[in-house]
């Protein structure tokens, strides 16, 4: 009896210098992320700016029976999906190309540079990338009205108000920031396949390019899907700097470059439109959880090792 | 047939080509901002301008006071906001690692969850605006989203779970350390190779963010590099108006507009290509090690 006290004095001696250490991290995860989390039911009411959070009306459903009668809906969830899956099949294909051809050129000095130079736009923050993207598209004098098109005498576009072009400019700038970037994991993949399969298959007359389909690719596989399925699970979220600064908040392509994220940013801080926002929010936090969710339980299905949980 | 020697050249021609796209616009920015202002507007941007100019540059530091405000606010944003982090981060994942500790697996999925689920910015931003009253100070450019991330808090708590014997926390107990004594004077040492991974990743997002600004700031004094930039791009007009704020006086009849947008770029992300050399080799030991266990 006097034991079991003492082993439970001691075990709460142990746990309480160790809970003391996490409780700032703690106490701020609390804020920064359950907080808000708890804060999703004001999608069911009606914020009053001066009754706060706790004290605003309740309405049910009707923030989300307005938000699902516009077209605004729709619109900002196909965006969203659609740019995710162009990013995630071109992206996917670039990255694995790209690894693939640094890995041939190997330990040479110009592997290294040209690595370098394919990495560094991730470096930039968005901002900075709506500057690289004004200097070629600006319509008075950026690169492609001035010196492309002037010389050939056609008429400059006025490119930040031109729909039709948006969905391949958002999807170039994407891939020159990322592509470089993510190649990175699929070098370490490529760099972990056994040397002496290569070899043989050289004895045996294989060609290059049998050598990629028939090892690399195969090899590459699981790190594809697991990278793949991580991706889908994000489907519902996208990069907001690339939808709202790099078109430069043009409403005349709302309809091409709205996406959750912007709508949500627009009514919160544009529009004043809580109520929307929120709802569109809590859409979002809830489908991308399914997803998040889904796409674990088949990465977990696949190939238990590269699982979150 | 394709051979071997073939492929290696087929290699680095598609690479060189690839390294031109990406280097191009960036260059694009660089040859504007050394650009005539007159020429700029005639011509258009040009990789060989007719006319250079260090005007924009010359401007810059003569008006620039609140771009070097900017800069100000930036550095002291990301240099305590990464001190900060890199705190709470190892403080958070050193009990977790702990296997004697009652609640790691709970403290695990506490930590873990915040992965999975978020709540969004309408209730964020309302919290930390009518709650915490964050807007229009220094807090709001460090506090929200960057200091604790739930990957870093699992990448260092696999780091001590891998790497640091059982054994050294038993005999420094044994020697009478205390848990603090324990964590000040051998867990957060030991961690320095994956807590330098973590503070580059960490201090890259404070350098570059602008969406905390952009949420939580409407005064001038307080905007970082990126959030100017950022309301310069937007708006023309913002910075002669900001600037004659600032005393310029009656020389604002000729701001070089267009080079001087692209100097300021170019200063703002100077700082990062001057670091770059040096940093990418643990950037890329980082997204590994991430990616294959995040």
């Amino acid at each position: 009896m006097q034991t079991k006290v003492k082993e439970k004095k001691s075990t709460r001696q142990k746990t309480a210098p160790l809970f003391l250490i996490a409780l700032p991290g703690i106490v701020y995860l609390l804020i920064n992320n359950y907080l808000p989390m708890a804060g999703l039911f004001l999608a069911f009411k009606r914020y009053n700016f001066m009754k706060g959070i706790f004290s605003s009306d309740w309405c049910g459903f009707d923030n989300f029976k307005f938000l699902f009668t516009t077209k605004d809906a729709w619109i900002m969830t196909r965006n969203t999906i659609l740019y995710n899956l162009a990013f995630i099949i071109l992206g996917t294909a670039m990255s694995i190309l790209i690894a693939i051809l640094l890995c041939e050129l190997g330990q040479k000095l110009r592997a290294k540079l040209f690595q370098s130079v394919l990495i560094l736009p991730n470096m930039l923050s968005w901002v900075i990338v709506s500057f690289v993207v004004f200097a070629i598209l600006n319509a008075d004098s950026g690169f492609i009205n001035n010196a492309i098109l002037k010389p050939l005498g056609i008429e400059g576009v006025s490119w930040y108000t031109f729909t039709g072009a948006w969905p391949i400019i958002l999807i170039i700038t994407n891939l020159w920031k990322s592509a470089g970037y993510s190649s990175i994991v699929y070098m370490a993949g490529i760099s972990g396949i056994d040397k002496s399969l290569y070899e043989s298959a050289a004895l045996d007359g294989a060609t290059k390019l049998q050598q990629i389909k028939n090892i690399t690719l195969p090899m590459l596989k699981p790190t594809v899907i697991t990278m793949t399925i991580m991706s889908v699970g994000r489907m519902f979220y996208s990069d907001f700097g690339l939808f709202y600064q790099v078109p430069q908040n043009s409403g005349a392509l709302f309809p091409v470059t709205q996406t959750i994220d912007t709508y949500v940013y627009r009514g919160l801080m544009e529009n004043n439109n809580i109520g929307m926002s929120s709802a569109a929010g809590f859409y979002q936090s809830i489908i991308g959880f399914i997803l998040v969710l889904a796409a674990n339980a088949i990465v977990r299905k696949l190939d238990r090792d590269n699982a979150m949980f | 047939m394709l051979t071997s020697k073939k492929f290696n050249r087929f290699a680095t021609i598609f690479l060189a080509i690839l390294v031109c796209l990406t280097v191009f616009p960036i260059l694009l920015i660089v040859m504007a901002s050394i650009t005539d202002e007159n020429t700029l507007l005639r011509e258009g941007y040009s990789l060989f301008p007719s006319k250079f100019s260090a005007g924009a540059y010359y401007y810059i530091i003569q008006q620039g006071a609140m771009i070097f405000r900017a800069y100000g606010v930036t550095i002291f944003t990301t240099l305590i906001g990464t001190v900060i982090s890199l705190m709470l981060t190892t403080m958070l994942a050193y009990p977790m690692s702990r296997k004697s500790f009652k609640y790691s697996n709970a403290l695990s999925f506490f930590v873990f969850f915040t992965m999975l689920f978020n709540g969004g910015i309408v209730p964020s931003y309302i919290i930390w605006t009518r709650l915490f009253h964050i807007k229009n100070t220094i807090f709001a450019l460090i506090l929200p989203n960057y200091l604790v991330s739930a990957v870093n808090v699992i990448l260092v708590k696999n780091y001590y779970s891998n790497n640091v014997p059982d054994a050294l926390i038993e005999a420094a107990q044994i020697d009478g350390a205390k848990e603090m004594q324990i964590f000040w004077k051998i867990m957060f040492p030991l961690a320095k190779p994956v807590v330098a991974t973590i503070a580059l990743f960490t201090g890259l997002s404070y350098w570059n963010d602008w969406t905390n600004g952009l949420y939580y700031i409407d005064d001038a004094k307080l905007y970082s590099v990126q959030l100017l930039l950022m309301k310069i791009m937007n708006n023309v007009d913002m910075l002669k108006s900001n600037i004659s704020l600032g005393g310029a006086g009656e020389a604002l009849a000729q701001v070089p507009g267009t080079s001087v947008r692209m100097a300021i770029a170019v200063i703002g992300v100077l700082p990062i290509m001057v670091i770059y050399p040096f940093i990418q080799k643990y950037l890329i030991k980082g997204v590994v090690v991430g990616a294959v266990k995040g």
